[in-house]
């Protein structure tokens, strides 16, 4: 009790420098936090928000850029592929779901995806989860200028049901590029916290019959999304072999998870830089709570020598010293995971509206472990050398008359 | 009633490492006796060794030979984690310059006083407050006080634990002659309440007026008589 007293008035007596303690060790923790999850749990978010599908199947070119534009609705496509190579993928007997899709139109910057309409036919996204329409709305018909618009998109345009639209050339918006073709929304997608959130989706040939499209390419696909039967690993093997090896013409982007740890890797250079920041912000946090409780500690000699003259042992010293570097420590770690809960909440956020994908800042990471254990040991063991100090303290000294 | 001495000091010697090698002699007490309920005053000038002493019947220094035995218990042949606990059960200590602690109530330092021993009771520690007149300043802060209170405040914290002896280690240096008088005869009547022996060091005639038994610690200690004689 008496210990926790003079803990207390301790780090109230040094307000300042304990508050400077705490708010190092806070931002120490924050963010190795956020670095370790936002690394790890970014590229889980991603390989999760491959909407269910296994590849993706295109025109020749980088495998990383069918993905991001059949799957993430970011990039150009790289080209078409005909209705041939999708009746043909289709009918293999190892694919049991293969949906094309058409981009290249945009309503205000939010992307136009010509899609079948088996999208909405049970196709899940995630285990147990398909792709539905919002009560009160409907899936579009085939033939019609009907457009199911996804939640995010919903709500950046603020459309509602039968909400009527001009789609305009091109990806990126611009006015003067408007086709004079009228859509109407049917249905809103209920969210998925997938990049289908963030696209209006409408009949293939609503995007492929638009004006000014040529006609010789109306029946022309932007990318085919695959979803193999069980068994997939071997089907990706054979697929992969036909296409990308034996053939010249298109290619199959597979696996979709090994796409993107490679485009991770391309950053991972960034993401050591933070590393080390954060190991560094942590060091200094450490070296601050050792400047807090050392001049404390300082300034507080005779104190210490006080309450040796009232009988302390000198344990009861080593205990107050280290007491204090802890509760800075603990402090420090609970600010950290609300810093940490601010700067995840942002990413999110960001990741959520740009790209549509959902992180899980709270799902089980070691960081959340290790994190704060570190910095709590790091905080307890900044208390050691005052703590010795307090240790070897002469009474007698201590309570020399001040001049 | 019972003889066993408050306080006896037997063959006791302490030196100091001297700074061109060696070691200083700064006391040899062959004999000090202090009855239950004695009160003395122990008179020395600046440097002669008084804080010294007080901190070997404290237990906060250890002898180079000699016995230190408070209320029968000799304090030498005890741990230092041993003398800490007796320390903290059976001696009051009031040093000069009040050493209160600046963080804490005035009824948390009294409550110190008594932490290290039969632990925190605040209703004790309120009795010894209320024993020195500051009752109503219990939740005050010591530079909230005059320095009068203050003082009085480490009396009251010296008295928490129902000692069986009293050190005072120039209590009222940092006093005006009226507030030391208070003082000193607030710690003679405490004293005599508890029926604890007293010893207070001090150099002022003031304090030293007020007692009937006055020792020379210059006569006490034979490392000084040495030193006058050559």
């Amino acid at each position: 009790m008496m210990l926790w007293l003079l803990i207390r008035r301790g780090l109230r007596q040094h307000l300042v420098s304990t508050a400077v303690a705490v708010l190092l060790v806070a931002l120490g923790l924050g963010l190795v936090i956020s670095v370790w999850v936002v690394r790890a749990e970014a590229e889980q978010s991603f390989t999760r928000s491959a909407s269910g599908f296994d590849a993706v199947l295109g025109a020749r070119g980088s495998k990383l850029q069918l993905v991001l534009n059949g799957l993430f609705h970011q990039e150009a496509s790289p080209g078409n592929i005909t209705a041939e190579d999708y009746q043909q993928v289709k009918s293999l007997p190892v694919v049991d779901r293969a949906i094309p899709i058409v981009v290249g139109d945009n309503v205000r910057g939010v992307r136009l995806v010509g899609v079948s309409d088996d999208f909405f036919q049970g196709l899940e996204y995630a285990p147990d989860h398909v792709y539905t329409v919002e009560p009160g709305g409907r899936t579009f018909q085939v033939g019609q200028k009907e457009a199911v618009v996804g939640s995010l998109a919903a709500h950046q345009l603020g459309w509602s049901i039968g909400t009527q639209f001009h789609p305009f050339h091109g990806l990126d918006y611009n006015p003067s590029a408007q086709h004079s073709e009228v859509f109407t929304v049917v249905g809103l997608l209920a969210p998925t916290n997938t990049p289908a959130d963030r696209v209006i989706w409408v009949p293939l040939e609503g995007v492929q019959r638009l004006g000014g499209h040529d006609p010789a390419a109306f029946t022309d696909l932007s990318a085919v999304l695959i979803k193999f039967k069980p068994g997939a690993q071997a089907a990706g093997f054979m697929l992969d072999t036909r296409y990308n090896r034996q053939g010249r013409r298109l290619t199959l982007a597979w696996p979709v998870a090994a796409i993107l740890g490679d485009l991770f890797a391309k950053f991972s250079w960034f993401e050591d830089a933070l590393q080390a920041l954060a190991y560094m912000v942590a060091v200094v946090a450490g070296a601050s709570v050792f400047s807090a409780v050392y001049s404390s500690m300082s300034a507080r000699k005779r104190d210490l020598a006080i309450l040796r003259a009232l009988g302390a042992h000198r344990g009861f010293l080593i205990a107050a010293v280290l007491g204090e570097s802890a509760c800075i420590g603990v402090l420090g770690c609970a600010l950290g995971f609300g810093l940490y809960a601010g700067i995840a909440s942002l990413v999110q956020e960001l990741l959520r509206t740009r790209i549509g994908v959902l992180l899980e800042p709270w799902a089980w990471n070691p960081v959340l472990v290790w994190g704060p254990a570190l910095m709590l040991g790091l905080s307890v063991a900044a208390g050691a050398i005052p703590a010795w100090r307090a240790y070897r303290l002469s009474v007698a000294d201590g309570l020399a008359p001040l001049s | 009633m019972d003889s066993t001495p408050a306080l006896l000091l037997h063959d006791l010697v302490k030196s100091y490492p001297a700074p061109s090698g060696g070691r200083t002699e700064v006391l040899r007490i062959p004999h000090l006796e202090l009855a239950a309920g004695q009160q003395v005053a122990l008179r020395g000038a600046s440097g002669l060794g008084k804080t010294t002493l007080m901190h070997l019947i404290a237990g906060i220094l250890v002898p180079d030979a000699g016995l230190v035995a408070v209320g029968g218990t000799p304090l030498t042949g005890l741990s230092e984690a041993r003398r800490d606990r007796f320390r903290a059960e059976r001696l009051g200590y009031v040093f000069q310059t009040f050493n209160l602690l600046q963080g804490l109530t005035a009824l948390e330092n009294v409550a110190l006083g008594l932490a290290f021993g039969r632990g925190v009771q605040p209703r004790a520690a309120m009795a010894a407050l209320e024993r020195v007149g500051l009752a109503g300043h219990a939740g005050h802060l010591p530079r909230q006080l005059s320095t009068g209170q203050q003082q009085r405040v480490a009396v009251a914290r010296a008295l928490a634990n129902r000692p069986c002896l009293i050190l005072a280690d120039e209590p009222t240096g940092n006093l005006d002659a009226a507030r030391g008088r208070k003082v000193i005869q607030l710690l003679q009547r405490s004293a005599a309440e508890l029926g604890a022996a007293l010893l207070v060091a001090s150099h002022d005639r003031d304090v030293l007026d007020c007692f009937e038994q006055v020792l020379d610690l210059a006569e006490l200690n034979h490392v000084q008589a040495r030193e006058e004689e050559a």
